[in-house]
Parts: C-alpha cells; sequence; structure tokens
C-alpha cells in the first residue's frame, strides 16, 4: 500500500481535534506521527506518514482540509550546503534513526534517505545552518 | 638519539626534516616501534577544529577626520568592547548581535572580515576636545584595518567532556543538543590529532611556541584561561578530563575562512570553530612514545548534564576509539555518540602544517617559558559570598 508524508499546520482553534483517530476509524488509513507539536489555543503542527489506499488517502485529505487543516507534503529530502559544513557531526549527535552520520574516517557526511523521518533536528543542532529541509 | 630544538630546526631550513601528522606517525609507531619512529621523524604535527568560546580579535580602525574616541562600538549590530583607547577594541565571538541574535555575533563578523566582505562600523562617544566626533557610521574591510590580530584566551582544551543527559528533557547545552534519558552522547576533541593530548605534560608547548591558528602563523601567548595541569591522568600522563589550555595569538590578515567557522548553536548562543595547530618535536622517546598513542589509547570522562551543578556526576570512562565507533555504554546502556569537533578539518590542519615545516620552513620556537606544569596550579571555583564574609 503506498505510503506518503504530510506535514499539517493546524489552526488555533482545531488544534484539539482528535484527527488522527478519525483517519483510523473512518478512512481506515494508518498514520504514524514523525513530528508533532500540538498545544491546545496555538497554531500546531504535525508530520504525519500515512499507509493507505488511494481513494482513502485522498478521501482523509479532504476530511483534514474540510476541519480547517493545511495539508502540505512533507520534507522528502535534506539539502546539505557543502560550503559551509565543516563536518563537525553535531547533526549525527541528534539524528536518533541514524540517517545522518559520518563515515569512517570522519571526511564525509553520508545521508540514507530511507532512514530519514523528516524531524527536523539536525536543521535546528547545525551550527553552521548548513541543512535545510527541500521537497 | 635525542635530538635537541637546534639540529631539528636546521633540518627544517635546510629542508631535509622529516615531518609526519600525529596519525601517520602512530602508524609508523605501530609498525617499526616507538624508537625507530622517534630516530626517523624530526617533527609531528597535531590539529584541531572545535567551538573555541574564548576567542577574539584585537582591530585598530585607525582615526577619522575630525577624529572619535568610540565608547560604544558596533560591527553589523555586534556590540564590540568600547573601554579601550579611542580606535581600538576587541571584539568576542560570543557576542550576539542587537538585531540578529544568536543567528548573527562576534564569530560572524570575524567570518565575514575574513571572507573579505565589509561590515558596517558604527561608534557613538560624547566628545571630547582631542576628539569632538561623537557618532561615526561607515563600513570596513579587513584590509582597511591597522592591526587585527586573534587574541584567544583560552584554546586548544587538552582533552574535554563526553556529555550526556539522564534528565526528563531535551537540553540545549555548548554541546549540541543532549537528548533525555541518555539518549545520545557528545563528545569535542581531535583525540589523537590533539595539540595537547599528544604533549601531555607540557615539554615542548610553551609561551612563545609557535603555531598555526585559525589558518595563520601565530604563537601561544600565555597558559589559557582555567588551564588545570593537575586533572586526573592515565599511566601515560594523558589526562582523562579537560585539563590544559592555551592562549593563542595571531595575525587575522593571513588567517582563512577554511580554518575558522562562525556557529550558532541553538538554546545556547553564538561561538566560533577555530583551527588549530601545534608543531611537536620528537625530542627523544619519552615524547614519541605519547606522539604514537592513537584513540584506543586515550580516553574522556562522561558528565552527566542533566545535573546543572558546577561539579557534574561522572559516569565512567570511555575512549576516543569506543567514541568514534558511534556507542559507548554508559551505566550498562547502549548510547549513540556524535561528535563536535571536526576530524576531518583536524586533520586538513596537521597537514597544512607539515606542508608549512616541510615547503615553508617553518621552524620551531623552543618556549620562552613553560606552561604551568602537573602540580603548579589548579583551577579555583567562584564562591558567592558577602563583602563581610571575604
Ligand atoms: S530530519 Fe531527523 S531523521 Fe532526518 S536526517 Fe535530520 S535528524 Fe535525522
Ligand atoms: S552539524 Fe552542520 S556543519 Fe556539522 S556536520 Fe552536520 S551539517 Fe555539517
Amino acid at each position: 500500500m503506498p505510503r506518503k508524508r504530510l506535514d499539517l499546520t493546524f489552526p488555533p482553534r482545531q488544534a484539539t481535534k482528535p484527527v488522527t483517530y478519525h483517519l483510523v476509524k473512518d478512512f481506515d488509513l494508518v498514520p504514524n506521527i514523525l513530528r508533532a507539536q500540538i498545544h491546545p489555543g496555538q497554531e500546531g503542527r504535525m508530520v504525519l506518514e500515512v499507509t493507505g489506499r488511494k481513494e482513502d488517502f485522498e478521501a482523509g485529505v479532504a476530511f483534514l482540509e474540510s476541519e480547517g487543516i493545511v495539508v502540505k507534503p512533507a520534507a522528502t529530502d535534506i539539502c546539505l550546503d557543502e560550503e559551509k559544513c565543516v563536518l563537525c557531526g553535531l547533526c549525527t549527535a541528534v539524528c536518533r534513526p541514524g540517517a545522518l552520520t559520518l563515515n569512517g574516517r570522519g571526511d564525509e557526511l553520508v545521508f540514507d534517505k530511507d532512514k530519514c523521518v523528516y524531524c527536523e533536528a539536525c536543521v535546528v543542532a547545525c551550527p553552521r545552518r548548513a541543512i535545510t529541509l527541500s521537497f | 638519539m635525542a635530538k635537541t630544538w637546534d639540529e631539528i630546526n636546521e633540518r627544517i631550513v635546510s629542508g631535509a626534516a622529516v615531518v609526519l601528522t600525529a596519525e601517520e606517525f602512530a602508524e609508523l609507531a605501530a609498525g617499526v616501534g616507538v624508537s625507530e619512529a622517534a630516530a626517523r621523524v624530526d617533527v609531528v604535527t597535531t590539529g584541531t577544529f572545535g567551538p573555541m568560546c574564548s576567542s577574539g580579535v584585537m582591530l585598530n580602525f585607525g582615526h577619522s577626520d575630525p577624529p572619535i574616541r568610540m565608547s560604544r562600538i558596533t560591527l553589523n549590530d555586534v556590540e564590540a568592547y568600547g573601554g579601550l583607547a579611542a580606535v581600538d577594541t576587541y571584539l568576542g565571538v560570543t557576542q550576539q548581535s542587537s538585531t540578529r541574535g544568536i543567528e548573527y555575533g562576534g564569530a560572524h563578523v570575524i567570518e565575514d572580515l575574513l571572507a573579505g566582505k565589509a561590515v558596517r562600523l558604527r561608534a557613538w562617544s560624547s566628545g571630547t576636545d582631542c576628539y569632538p566626533r561623537t557618532e561615526i557610521d561607515t563600513w570596513v574591510r579587513l584590509q582597511d584595518l591597522n592591526q587585527a590580530y586573534f587574541f584567544n584566551p583560552r584554546n586548544a582544551y587538552q582533552n574535554y567532556a563526553v556529555a550526556v543527559n539522564s534528565s526528563e528533557r531535551v537540553l540545549h547545552t555548548y554541546m549540541g543538543t543532549l537528548l533525555p534519558h541518555l539518549g545520545n552522547a557528545t563528545y569535542c576533541s581531535a583525540g589523537a590529532l590533539s595539540p595537547l593530548l599528544n604533549d601531555p605534560t607540557y615539554r615542548t608547548i610553551g609561551v612563545g611556541s609557535r603555531i598555526f591558528v585559525a589558518g595563520a602563523p601565530g604563537f601561544v601567548a600565555w597558559e589559557g584561561t582555567q588551564h588545570n595541569p593537575n586533572q586526573q591522568r592515565d599511566e601515560h600522563g594523558v589526562p582523562l578530563a579537560p585539563a590544559g589550555t592555551l592562549a593563542v595569538i595571531a595575525d587575522m590578515k593571513r588567517a582563512s575562512t577554511r580554518f575558522f567557522a562562525a556557529a550558532s548553536m541553538t538554546g545556547y548562543g553564538v561561538s566560533a570553530f577555530v583551527g588549530i595547530g601545534v608543531p611537536i618535536p620528537v625530542l627523544d622517546e619519552e615524547i614519541a612514545a605519547t606522539l604514537a598513542l592513537t584513540d584506543a589509547d586515550i580516553s574522556a570522562t562522561v558528565f552527566d548534564y542533566g545535573v546543572q551543578r558546577r561539579s557534574r556526576p561522572a559516569l565512567g570512562q570511555v575512549t576516543y576509539a569506543e567514541l568514534r565507533s558511534g556507542t559507548i555504554e554508559v551505566q550498562g546502556k547502549k548510547v549513540p555518540t556524535g561528535p563536535i569537533s571536526s576530524r576531518a578539518k583536524a586533520r586538513e590542519i596537521a597537514a597544512e602544517l607539515k606542508r608549512w615545516i616541510a615547503e615553508e620552513r617553518f621552524t620551531l620556537a623552543e618556549p620562552l617559558k613553560p606552561l604551568p606544569q602537573p602540580g603548579e596550579q589548579g583551577v579555583k571555583p567562584l564562591e558567592i559570598r558577602s563583602e563581610e564574609a571575604i
């Protein structure tokens, strides 16, 4: 079954709705929350990986949008500015899934796209601001 | 087979000196033995490239007409010290921009100057008879300044802590982001390539040593601040936790953005990666023995940054080889590791310094005064007390 990553922005009032419950129950989708920052009464953001059939996926997205949630495709790649990168390795220290690693002698920063969950921890941690998420 | 400083310098000047990086020397020694390696090699180069907050530059702008005695000074909105002579200032790397916060600070101004960019200089003064001007707003480039030199009060830490976090929450520290429940460990040393780990008891590195600073030839100016030779040491005399430090000085006009890079540590502030390289003469077998140590022979202490006190609990020791393997064990738990100090850059610095010595005949300077030795002085804490109690 196809899997897609979505980047959801919740307007302040909608932030308390149990939308993932509805995605499962009403649309037969399997959501996996990669990142969530939801505070009642404030704008929230959630990065979801959704597995399900195409029709269900489309209906699910339509439901989210009808709830006032802004749905965008989530980042699918990271972009590394090699001019800025000093190969310090700080980003590898926060990458829990192990998508970013320094190779054997520390001379090369390797990105394994399959392992990345687009949590943005590396973006925040890089002291050179050398990493940006891209689509 | 002991060699003298003069003999080594003569070999450098005549182009006959054998120079290896610390990594190359360790490999050679592993193959032919320490004494043979000591006989064959004259100089070993070291390098390190990590965030070093205690860094900055002295600048002299020259006089405007009419002149100003600058007492409040900003460079691209970053405050520089206004308590020196009329047009002298010190800009520290950690000073933050008043308009851009930690995204731009003293380190970024220095990086921009090194890159040849113009920087906006603004200064204010109350005006005096000899310095009537009260305000100035202009642009300067590195080449326009009279003097511009690094004076870094504390660089090249001899070993450093391994940081973990036992607390419940994410910590943003100068050691990077520390995940809760021992979720990761960060470390910040060039290990076997690190200058002061290759001369653990400061036999060859002292005041006046000629070194590499941010791509420029420079000097050890003094012991660094918080220099602590009394740290616990292993059987080779190598400290197991942060110990000695160097205060360094070098001409900024000869430095390069290749070896100096501004850093913004989220949740902490601005700092700068500074490249430091120190050449070590292979005077005798004792020196050669410590130069031959590898990451597997050098250990650091794991400290719990989750306890926000001066003395953080130590949770054991690990070798740099273990740290570089990607996981260490702390309190029975496998913890992923990540470095903060760039080994690739440290290697580049050691190689560049090797080239200076071999090709540019960069000679070594015997220290004018040794750094404080083990047993001489330690580090004092700052106690909070009242005037009456002192
Ligand atoms: S976004 Fe997260 S998972 Fe992906 S590389 Fe960065 S830290 Fe690793
Ligand atoms: S944290 Fe930034 S500078 Fe350091 S290795 Fe990662 S991308 Fe490069």
